[in-house]
C-alpha cells in the first residue's frame, strides 16, 4: 500500500476493498478446486456444497459494489485510488463470475455422478482445472503485490489453457463418435471443460485490471489465444 | 451567438494548434530574504485554462501575481527571469503597467465589487481606459460583458442598484464581468470560488469553460475536482518549485511524480 491519506478512515475504506476481494479470491478458488475435485471422485455432496458456496460470492460483489460507489461519492478518489477502486468493482465481477461456472461444474456433477466416465478425459479435465487454479491464485496474488510483471506473465500463459481445451475437446468429439452412450457424459464434460477455459480468460481479465491499477496504462498488445474449438467440426461418420 | 458545432470546432483547431500566450523562464521571486519561487519555466497555452495546484504556500498565487505584476504593489518583491505575453517582456521597463494589467484582467478570491452600482461597476474600466466614445458604446460594452459573463439575465432590470447588493456568486460573476469589460487576453483567476456555494461555483465553471473560445485563463485552485473539470492543462507547485506540469486528464489519471500522486489522493498538504 503506498503511504497513508490525511483522512485515516479513507484508507480503513480502501482497506476493507481489498480485504473483502481477497476473501473472495478465496471463496472463488475453493470452489473450483471442490467443483473440479467432486467431479473427479463423483462427489455429489461436495458438488452440493459448492453449489451452495455461490452465495458468498454473490453477496461479497454486491457489498464492494456498494462501498465503491460510496466511496466515490464521498472522497471523491483521484489517480491511483480512482483507479484501485474501479479496479475492484471489475475483479469482483470476475471473481462472481468464476464462482457461478464453479457452481455450473458442481450442477453438472450432479447430473453426471451415477454415469460411467472415460477416466482418461477425467484426467484432462483435472490438468485443465490445475493450470486455471494456477492462474487464478497467482493473479490473486499479483493483485495482493500490486506487481505488473506477475500480471504479464499470467496474460502470457492463458494460451496453455486455451490449447488443452482444445485438446480435449477434440477428444470429446472423438468419444462421442464411437458410442452415442457416451454423449450425455461427454457433452456434461465438454461444458465442464469451457467453464475452467472462461475461469482461465476471467483470470487474465483480472491481471489486465491489475496491470492497469498498478500503472494506470493498459496492457500493451492483443491477448495470446490458442483457442480452435470454434472453427473445429466432427468428422462424417465413417470418414475416421 | 454560437452554436455547439462552431464551437466545437473552434476549440479542436485550437486544441490542434496550441499558442503559447504567456510563458515563464527561469522565474524566481523573493519576498525580501525569503525566496518564494525558484526558477520556474512554465508556458501557459492560448485560449486555454490552465490550472495551479498545489499545498498552502507552494508559491501558484505568487507565481499567478507575476503574470500581471501585481507583486509590484509589495515594496519588499523582488522578481527575476523572465515572462512574456507574446514574447514581449512583460517586467520591461517600457511597458506600461496600467495597460498591461487591462491586457492581463485578474479575478480574486472574494468579491470585491466596486460601491457603485452594477453598471459603474463594468463601465468604469473601458471608461479610464478610453475603450469607448459614446453612451451607446459604453452600455453595448456594459451590456455583453454581463452577457458573457452569464448575469445579463440577472441584473438587467437593476444595474443602477448597488453592485454589493447582489449575492455573492452573483457578485463573483459581477467581477468577471468587470475584468472582461476591457478586453483582456488573459484572465488570472485567483480561487475565484473558494467563498462561492455549490451552485454558484457551478456556474462560475460554467462560464470558465465559455470564456476560454475568447481568452487565456490561468485559475488558482485549491478544489483538486474543480481543476480536473475546468481545466486542459495542470501545474503542480510544492514549496516554490514547478514539480510537474501537463495535459489535465493525465494530471488527475496518472501523474508522473509522487509528490503529485500523494498531493491529488489527499496524502499530503
Amino acid at each position: 500500500m503506498p503511504d497513508a491519506h490525511t483522512v485515516s478512515s479513507y484508507d480503513d475504506e480502501l482497506r476493507f476493498l481489498v480485504r473483502r476481494l481477497s476473501e473472495m479470491g478465496g471463496i472463488a478458488e475453493r470452489m473450483v478446486a471442490d467443483s473440479v475435485a467432486a467431479l473427479v471422485n463423483a462427489d455429489a455432496a461436495l458438488a452440493q456444497r459448492v453449489i451452495s458456496e455461490d452465495l458468498l460470492l454473490d453477496n461479497g460483489e454486491r457489498e464492494i459494489y456498494d462501498k465503491a460507489v460510496l466511496v466515490i461519492a464521498k472522497r471523491q478518489p483521484m489517480a491511483s485510488d480512482l483507479r484501485e477502486i474501479i479496479g475492484s468493482i471489475r475483479i469482483a465481477s470476475d471473481l462472481e463470475r468464476v464462482g457461478d461456472l464453479g457452481k455450473n461444474i458442481a450442477k453438472r456433477v450432479i447430473a453426471v455422478h451415477t454415469m460411467a466416465q472415460p477416466r482418461k478425459l477425467v484426467r484432462g479435465l483435472e490438468h485443465l482445472a490445475e493450470l486455471a487454479l494456477t492462474q487464478l491464485k497467482e493473479v490473486l496474488d499479483a493483485f495482493a503485490t500490486r506487481s505488473p510483471s506477475l500480471a504479464t506473465s499470467i496474460r502470457e500463459r492463458d494460451e496453455e489453457i486455451d490449447a488443452i481445451y482444445t485438446s480435449l475437446f477434440r477428444e470429446l468429439l472423438t468419444y462421442m463418435m464411437e458410442d452415442p452412450r457416451n454423449i450425455t457424459a461427454c457433452t456434461h464434460l465438454l461444458f465442464c471443460a469451457k467453464n475452467i477455459e472462461r475461469i482461465g480468460d476471467h483470470a487474465t481479465n483480472i491481471a489486465e485490471t491489475v496491470y492497469y491499477v498498478a500503472t494506470g496504462e493498459q496492457i500493451a498488445g492483443d491477448r495470446p489465444k490458442d483457442d480452435e474449438t470454434a472453427s473445429m467440426i466432427a468428422p462424417a461418420p465413417g470418414s475416421a | 451567438m454560437l452554436t455547439d458545432t462552431t464551437i466545437e470546432k473552434k476549440l479542436t483547431a485550437m486544441a490542434n494548434d496550441p499558442k503559447i500566450k504567456m510563458r515563464g523562464n527561469k522565474v524566481n521571486v523573493f519576498y525580501g530574504e525569503k525566496q518564494a519561487l525558484f526558477d520556474v519555466d512554465l508556458d501557459v497555452p492560448g485560449n486555454a485554462v490552465m490550472a495551479l495546484i498545489g499545498p498552502s504556500g507552494c508559491g501558484k498565487s505568487t507565481f499567478l501575481r507575476c503574470l500581471n505584476r501585481m507583486n509590484d504593489t509589495i515594496d519588499i518583491c523582488k522578481v527575476t527571469g523572465d515572462i512574456t505575453l507574446d514574447g514581449e517582456d512583460i517586467y520591461d521597463p517600457k511597458i506600461d503597467v496600467v495597460e498591461l494589467r487591462a491586457r492581463v484582467g485578474m479575478v480574486f478570491q472574494k468579491p470585491n465589487p466596486f460601491p457603485k452600482s452594477i453598471y459603474e461597476n463594468i463601465a468604469y474600466g473601458p471608461r479610464i481606459h478610453g475603450l469607448t466614445k459614446t453612451k451607446a458604446e459604453l452600455d453595448e460594452v456594459v451590456e455583453s460583458s454581463l452577457r458573457k459573463a452569464a448575469i445579463w439575465e440577472e441584473v438587467k432590470d437593476r444595474l443602477q442598484e448597488p453592485g454589493t447588493g447582489l449575492s455573492g456568486g452573483q457578485q463573483q460573476r459581477l467581477c468577471i464581468a468587470r475584468a472582461i469589460a476591457v478586453s483582456p487576453e488573459v484572465i488570472l483567476m485567483d480561487e475565484p470560488c473558494s467563498a462561492l456555494d455549490p451552485i454558484a461555483t457551478a456556474k462560475v465553471e460554467e462560464l470558465i469553460d465559455e470564456l476560454r473560445l475568447n481568452f487565456t485563463i490561468v485559475i488558482v485552485t485549491h478544489s483538486m475536482q474543480q481543476a480536473a473539470r475546468v481545466s486542459q492543462r495542470t501545474a503542480m507547485f510544492h514549496l516554490g518549485n514547478l514539480v510537474e506540469e501537463g495535459p489535465t486528464d493525465k494530471m488527475f489519471t496518472n501523474p508522473d511524480t509522487k509528490l503529485t500522486q500523494d498531493y491529488i489522493t489527499g496524502r499530503f498538504g
